[in-house]
């Protein structure tokens, strides 16, 4: 059986099962008695284990098996949550996760048994199976609170289904016109693939003859591959249970059909008919899952794994769609918005325009806005997916660099551009470890002194900010010592003692983001490589975005990326410099000024401008873009205010053209040298204009 | 593109090669005019030809790199082979063309040509390799001669214009 083209999907759906094992394993440490938690781990963990054994992948297969061996026995109260234990959980899922990386890159497991993991799992085994015998106490709890489950966990497992009243009654109901009602447990072969389609049939057939009451998985779980080797349905029917019976057996591929006539007495939510009462009046499936869980029984165990009844979160209706596919979308979108532009500047030429011909313009123009909108909000996804890996990095960071911390995270639902999201991880993470290692006080004793509690903390918030996405990493360690960046600069060679004395500590601190620049004083594997600020830095800028670094000696540091919410469309400004058309992006630009010539005063041989009591550099864009024009300056000036944090400068131009929005093109691979071009966009007259990079230009 | 097909059939009318399918042995060629002289370009290596039109200069760019232009909403980059050859700088014509080549490496690139005059096929015996060696500019942007019945053509080496060399 050919099973690559599965590839794809086994792949995304253990990184999800991962990440959410590492989740839940991170809340078991801080909370061991949490069944919820217990239960979602082995629901994890099985389904891994299910998906590599389907892929033929057996060593993650051996290994998900003995993890879902001690979570079962957790579940069961036969072992106790251990520290221990945990470590080497998180090492499993390392393992799990190396298996992952070897089958992305070359659809093969490796070689690697992990069996000193396996052996660490069964000696946990072992010695919960140990205390379990020393203390039987919790042992035959479990065979007494699931006795009747018990009975129906043989081979009437019909009876473990949970029935409401409705279809109690249909069956009574059924009973008295003379139908009979039936179980039927059906087991499909344990080499069949397509389990989902057999089980279809299977329905099929017995629809043929009769109603399918209720099954076990529900249906929808069966049609989604959700259930193991068998599945369970309640019938009613006039048939012969022999001829049901025969017509499931009939479709290919199921192992056997065991059924019989369903005695309502016997059934789950029967007898117990109060029961179903009280937990339908208080939050009914909560309480039901919850009742489910508190019996330790193996009947139970079959009812929780499969049916993940009120536990599991309701799961968005999603469509994976290659982003291939998405780009394609907006480059479309990016052809109707220039279109649009077009029609917009055709009919401002027009005279004598007429106002239904307007009227429609205006209403491509709204049509196009939203189409634009919606695809760039199908483009977005929430960044959790990257920082949701970040509590488990400090947990471990902690462990290793002996200090204590604690990650809080905000804003974990902030939505950015799928291809920024993609790449924003690593700098993040150089941004925490950075945090952790650099940041925080090695000495506890230290922190005490300032103040400040023995536990660390590290803050990762996220937030829009208009056009902007901020994502913060703060920590409340040692902040930046200045004067040994300073000190280390020097010694490096990297700026002399004169330029020293005339840096300010922002552009000192700034010298950390140099290629091969670290204080740490000495190379630990966290870091200290001196590879990571500049990483971070250009990784940040290739996303257009900037990072900023604010720190106070003794109080802590606060690392701010800012990234562009959209890549592909912005707003910007048009200007005209010579008779030349650029375009500024509107986020860059803080205001528009007239000012006189005379205004302009020399400082160290820089044209300034006093704007309100700030004194800010002004740049000739027609010298900057080496324009010759044959106006001579006017005694007034246009200047734009462009602003980058707390940097400001006034771009010297001719004239304004107005808001517009522009599509932006790259320049293409063979033009690279231009700072402060960061790309091209087409007008409405199918002209080029060029988008001036205000940052570069500050 | 249209003006390809035109170009073809004209091509056909004219010499009706009835061999022209075999492209082991048969190449095909624009034949370019710059200047006085006439060039080949590799018809596999151009993915269009467009009339001249406004191209928007890109600031502190060598001077054979004249600016972009929109292609279909696309950006392309425009380079002068006048200039990148130590000609004389192009004069804008009615003829004047833009023939927009595909590279491996640096994406869809225009050169501006002073006319587009036809398509020929040219056998490979017809198609002598020229060595790079002399220092002389103009050469290094040349990879053979082609004979086309009396007419010498020289054919353009696309990887030395279209490379950057400033990369």
């Amino acid at each position: 059986m050919d099973v690559s083209q599965y590839l794809e999907i086994f792949l995304d759906e253990t990184k999800e099962h991962l990440q959410n094992l590492n989740t839940q394993i991170l809340n078991l440490e801080a909370d061991a008695e949490n069944m919820d938690t217990v239960n979602e781990i082995f629901r994890a963990a099985h389904s891994l284990k299910g998906m590599a054994g389907t892929m033929g992948y057996k060593r993650m297969q051996n290994l998900t098996h003995d993890m879902e061996n001690v979570f079962s026995e957790v579940r069961n109260g036969n072992i106790k949550v251990q520290p221990e234990m945990i470590d080497v959980l998180f090492q499993c899922l390392d393992a799990l996760e190396e298996y992952t990386n070897n089958i992305q890159e070359t659809a093969d497991e490796g070689t690697n048994d992990n069996e000193p993991l396996i052996k660490q799992l069964n000696d946990i085994l072992k010695g919960g199976a140990g205390k379990a015998a020393a203390a039987p106490a919790a042992a035959p709890a479990a065979p007494t609170a699931g006795a009747a489950a018990g009975s129906a966990g043989g081979d009437k497992k019909w009876n473990g289904i949970a029935l409401d009243e409705t279809q109690i009654s249909v069956i009574e109901e059924a009973g008295k016109v003379g139908k009979k009602a039936y179980g039927l447990t059906v087991s499909v072969q344990e080499s069949c693939i397509l389990k989902a389609a057999r089980a279809f049939l299977v329905f099929k057939a017995v629809e043929e003859r009769g109603e399918i009451i209720i099954s076990d998985p529900s249906a929808q779980d069966i049609e989604d591959e959700k259930f193991e080797k068998d599945f369970t349905l309640i019938v009613l029917s006039d048939a012969e249970l022999d001829e049901l019976i025969k017509a499931a057996a009939n479709v290919s591929e199921i192992d056997n059909v065991v059924g019989d006539v369903l005695v309502l007495a016997e059934t789950k939510n029967y007898h117990p008919a109060e029961n179903a009462e009280t937990t339908a009046v208080v939050e009914a499936p909560k309480a039901a899952a919850e009742e489910k869980k508190a019996q330790p029984a193996p009947a139970a165990k079959n009812n929780n794994d499969k049916k993940p009844a009120g536990g599991k979160p309701v799961v968005n209706r999603t469509v994976r769609v290659d982003i291939e596919k998405l780009d394609v979308l907006m480059n479309l979108v990016s052809e109707l918005i220039i279109a649009k532009n077009s029609l917009v500047s055709a009919s401002g030429q027009e005279q004598n325009t007429n106002a239904g011909f307007n009227e429609q313009i205006e209403y491509l123009e709204s049509v196009t806005t939203n189409l634009h909108e919606s695809v760039m909000k199908v483009r977005m996804v929430p960044i959790e997916s990257v920082v949701s890996k970040f509590p488990r990095m400090i947990r471990d960071l902690s462990k290793n660099l002996n200090k204590k911390m604690e990650l809080y995270m905000s804003g974990e639902e902030t939505e950015l551009d799928r291809t920024v999201v993609d790449e924003i991880g690593d700098p993040l993470m150089h941004l925490l470890r950075n945090s952790a290692d650099h940041g925080l006080e090695t000495d506890p004793e230290l922190r005490v002194q300032r103040g400040k509690p023995e536990v660390g903390s590290i803050f990762l918030d996220a937030y829009q900010d208009g056009n902007n996405v901020v994502i913060e990493v703060r920590d409340d360690g040692n902040g930046i010592d200045v004067d040994a960046v300073r000190n280390k600069a020097i010694e490096r060679g990297t700026i002399t003692m004169e330029q020293a004395a005339g840096m300010s500590e922002k552009e000192i601190i700034d010298l950390l983001f140099l290629p091969s620049f670290s204080t740490a004083k000495k190379v630990t594997d966290v870091s200290g490589r001196g590879v990571g600020l500049d990483v971070v830095k250009s990784k940040i800028e290739s996303l257009s975005g900037e990072v900023e670094v604010k720190s106070k000696l003794g109080e802590g540091s606060t690392w701010t990326i800012r990234l562009p919410l959209t890549l592909a469309i912005i707003q910007a400004l048009m200007v005209v410099v010579g008779d030349e058309k650029y375009a500024i992006a509107l986020g860059a630009i803080q205001g528009i000024e007239d000012i006189q010539i005379s205004d302009i005063k020399l400082v160290e041989n820089k044209e300034v401008i006093n704007l309100r009591g700030t004194v800010i550099p002004v740049i000739r864009m027609r010298e900057l873009l080496d324009i010759e024009s044959s106006k001579a300056d006017e005694e007034n000036l246009v200047v734009v205010i462009v602003k980058k944090g707390d940097k400001q400068a006034g771009l010297v131009v001719d004239d304004l053209l107005g808001q517009q929005e522009i599509v932006i093109k790259s320049l293409g691979s063979y033009i690279k040298q231009c700072k402060f071009i960061s790309g091209a966009t087409i007008l409405g007259d199918g002209e080029v204009a060029l988008i001036l990079d205000a940052n570069a230009l500050l | 593109m249209e003006q390809l097909e035109q170009l073809n059939a004209q091509n056909e009318t004219v010499k009706s090669n009835p061999e022209r399918k075999r492209p082991v042995e048969y190449f095909q060629y624009i034949v370019i005019r710059l200047g006085e002289e006439q060039y080949g370009v590799d018809i596999r290596y151009i993915d269009n030809i467009v009339r001249m039109q406004n191209i928007t200069r890109v600031p502190k760019m060598p001077p054979y790199l004249k600016g972009v232009i929109n292609l279909r909403g696309e950006v392309i980059p425009v380079v002068s082979i006048r200039l990148k050859m130590g000609l004389p700088a192009d004069e804008y014509g009615r003829a004047t063309r833009i023939i927009i080549l595909k590279t491996e490496v640096s994406g869809n690139l225009g050169i501006v040509v002073d006319e587009v005059k036809e398509v020929v096929t040219l056998s490979d015996d017809n198609i002598e390799k020229v060595a790079h060696e002399a220092k002389d500019n103009r050469a290094s942007f040349i990879n053979g001669i082609g004979k086309n019945g009396g007419e010498l053509i020289s054919l353009l080496d696309l990887n030395s214009i279209t490379l950057d060399e400033n990369a």
